[in-house]
């Protein structure tokens, strides 16, 4: 009985595994027939295209298609072939995607993943075979430097990483908002808002700002009326939240019953359909770009997306198209399908024109790039304030 | 000095609310020895009935309460009658009957999270009724305080009535006293566990209610934690006895918003629970509870 039963199971394992083998088996598509000098590029793209993060990873797509289709499958002299694979957001199924393109496909560079689990190990797969993979949205630390925090010199990235927003927020906070004092809440559990915290801090500090109070709380926590008297005491000028929408919503509401109106300030984690904007009307947040920036590169994108695709482009589309783009200069500068060549072209891009604004890479493969600055409107959503430069 | 008042009043609306579930676990706890974990879950839907209430159908938030708390009382009724009636009737272990319980409340958390029922985000609550601050001289208490610690003393007034004053309470009680003597003098015993429920599941209802008001978001799961809290509110005070409910509840509201405003949130669950230890080790049965051989 036993074994009968141990049989059937590993049938179905076999069966399982076949599955997901057919459905997420790379599409090759050699696009541009008549590579005339017969130079080509081989390039992977690797995103959820299906399961729970299925929605990032087809706006990153429509953002590297777009980018792709205007270059015409070009990159300088080379002509551009792509290998597109679904990760559906499992690290193992990203990894075995990274090698198969790697190892038999033979690409020279990758665009993905767009989870920040599946391309910390996607970027290890990618940096020990020496193939370029920049990421259009994982801002994980770890998807460009390893566990010691040494750069892992092939793996780059579109969007800012974490703190970088808090950096931002401080800047903004004491050039734009003029304060002088600020309150900081964060969840002591959540790197994101952990990280955040620290960097603000530190820049608010540095650009001569007190931090009169900062208080972490736990992710269960819905009663913040104890630390909102707290907070209403010391007077601040205004309180930074970098949290998820849930919880700022939550808290905002707390901040307003204790007849406290000063401005709040937060970070992307705020930018969802499900936002309270009511409770954080007037409040302002960071985010990678926003598709009312009157900026012409932004514009033209906007325009360029809204007609191929009928829908405004999200975060996750404008950064899948600054990443290509990134890739694709760098593979025209480097006039070579060497990934070595290309690696060193991408690193050595400056002041790259993009939708996120003017970017080059810093030591660790981060863009330096401004970010946007969005108040929320009671009802109506955000809009656009300003960008700031780092 | 001001801000110490400030902060005890903090602390007394969550120790109210603690104290309207923590009544609901120690009547049951008291009338068949059960504790009712899928007490915290009738809570979370009386948020969402409330919510209903005065958010989609319109009602006057004193009508939303009070159409909340009838819909759970029958709630909590319907689970009493399908779910812990046919195991005391086959005289099942109380170990079979408290499992049942967290099956009940995992059933109705996972039931609620269904799309075509609640569904499984957040949502969020507008609260009826201006945000206000009113000024006792140099003391800011708002509106939603207000409104919880009135609702919360109304309520506690009437279950005082309800146990102390009414045919059904004097039932009540002598059921809890002793259950099979009880039956010998005629009282139906069934009935009057039934209207047990009836009534903690209406003050959970109630609680729910004003809990979404005063920490506006709701979701199928948010009874986990104010539950846990509440039950831990009623062993503290001494599972079983009411006036116990109630002063375990104003101790962790206290204890837990004191702990955040001067020593640190880290801390506020663990010294609230902490202190729950402390004094089980001291008072095993509770601050009011009576010493007895337990039957968990």
């Amino acid at each position: 009985m036993k074994r009968i039963a141990a049989g059937i199971l590993a049938f179905t394992m076999f069966a399982a595994a076949g599955c997901s083998g057919t459905q997420s088996g790379t599409t090759g598509s050699t696009s541009g027939t008549g590579a005339s000098q017969g130079q080509t590029v081989k390039i992977g793209f690797i995103a959820p295209l299906t399961g729970d993060a299925k929605t990032y990873g087809e706006s990153a797509k429509k953002g590297f298609d777009l980018a792709l289709e205007q270059a015409g499958n070009k990159a300088g002299n080379f002509t551009v072939a792509v290998t597109t694979g679904d990760d559906r957001n499992d690290p193992t199924e990203g990894v075995n995607l990274a090698t198969k393109m790697i190892t038999q496909n033979q690409v020279k560079a990758i665009v993905g993943a767009v989870t920040s689990s599946v391309t910390i190990p996607v970027s290890e797969v990618a940096n020990s075979s020496k193939i370029v993979m920049i990421t259009p949205t994982g801002t994980a630390a770890k998807a460009t430097v390893d566990d010691k925090g040494a750069r892992k010199p092939f793996a780059f990235r579109a969007p800012f990483i974490d703190p970088f927003q808090g950096q931002v927020a401080a800047k903004f906070a004491i050039e734009n908002l003029k304060v002088k004092t600020a309150a900081v809440l964060y969840d002591k559990g959540n790197d994101y808002s952990v990280g955040l915290m620290e960097e603000f801090q530190k820049t608010f500090i540095a650009k001569g700002g007190t931090v009169v109070t900062s208080l972490s709380y736990g992710k269960d926590d819905t009663d913040f009326s104890a630390i909102m008297t707290n907070v209403a005491a010391k007077k601040p000028d205004m309180i930074y939240l970098p949290d998820y929408y849930n919880k700022v919503s939550l808290i905002a509401k707390a901040a307003k019953a204790k007849g406290l109106t000063v401005p709040l300030v937060g970070a992307d984690g705020w930018d969802s359909a499900d936002l309270d904007t009511a409770a954080l009307d007037g409040g302002y947040f960071t985010n990678h770009y926003s598709a009312d920036d009157p900026s012409p590169a932004v514009q033209k994108f906007v325009k360029d997306y809204e007609a191929k695709y009928k829908v405004k482009p999200d975060s996750f589309a404008a950064l899948g198209y600054d990443a290509t783009n990134m890739l694709l200069e760098a593979i025209k500068q480097a006039d070579s399908s060497d990934s070595e060549k290309i690696r060193a072209a991408l690193q050595g891009l400056k002041d790259f024109a993009a939708v996120g604004g003017k970017l080059s890479f810093d030591q660790n493969g981060n863009p330096i790039k401004a970010a946007a600055i969005l108040q929320v409107q009671a009802g109506k959503g955000y809009k656009f304030i300003t960008s700031v430069q780092p | 000095m001001i801000h110490l008042i400030e902060q005890i009043i903090n602390g007394l609306q969550l120790g109210f609310v603690y104290a309207l579930i923590a009544l609901g676990y120690t009547m049951v706890y008291g009338i068949i020895r059960l504790i009712n974990f899928a007490h915290g879950d009738v809570f979370m839907i009386g948020a969402f009935v409330g919510y209903f209430g005065f958010a989609v159908w319109g009602l006057p938030w004193p009508v939303a309460i009070l159409v909340s708390m009838a819909v759970c009382a029958l709630v909590g009724m319907a689970i009493e009658r399908l779910a812990y009636r046919p195991l005391r009737k086959k005289g099942a272990p109380n170990i079979a009957a408290l499992i049942t319980a967290i099956g009940v409340s995992l059933f109705i958390e996972y039931f609620t999270s269904l799309k075509f029922v609640f569904g499984p985000n957040y949502r969020v609550v507008e609260r009826p009724f201006a945000d206000k601050l009113f000024h006792l001289g140099p003391i800011n208490i708002s509106s939603v305080q207000l409104l919880v610690m009135g609702v919360v003393l109304v309520l506690v007034a009437g279950l005082q009535f309800i146990v102390y004053r009414t045919k059904v309470g004097k039932a009540m009680r002598a059921v809890s006293h002793d259950r099979d003597a009880a039956r010998l003098m005629g009282i139906d015993v069934d009935r009057v566990i039934s209207y047990t429920f009836a009534i903690g599941s209406a003050l959970a209802a109630a609680a729910g209610v004003l809990f979404a008001l005063a920490y506006p978001q709701i979701s199928p799961f948010m009874g986990i934690m104010p539950g846990l809290k509440a039950f831990t509110a009623a062993v503290l005070g001494g599972i079983g006895s009411i006036p116990g409910a109630l002063l375990g509840a104003v101790l962790m509201g206290q204890a837990e918003t004191l702990t955040a405003a001067y020593i640190t949130t880290d801390f506020r669950d663990a010294i609230a629970f902490g202190i729950l230890i402390l004094v089980l080790m001291v008072r095993p049965a509770g601050l009011l509870g009576k010493a007895g051989p337990e039957k968990v």
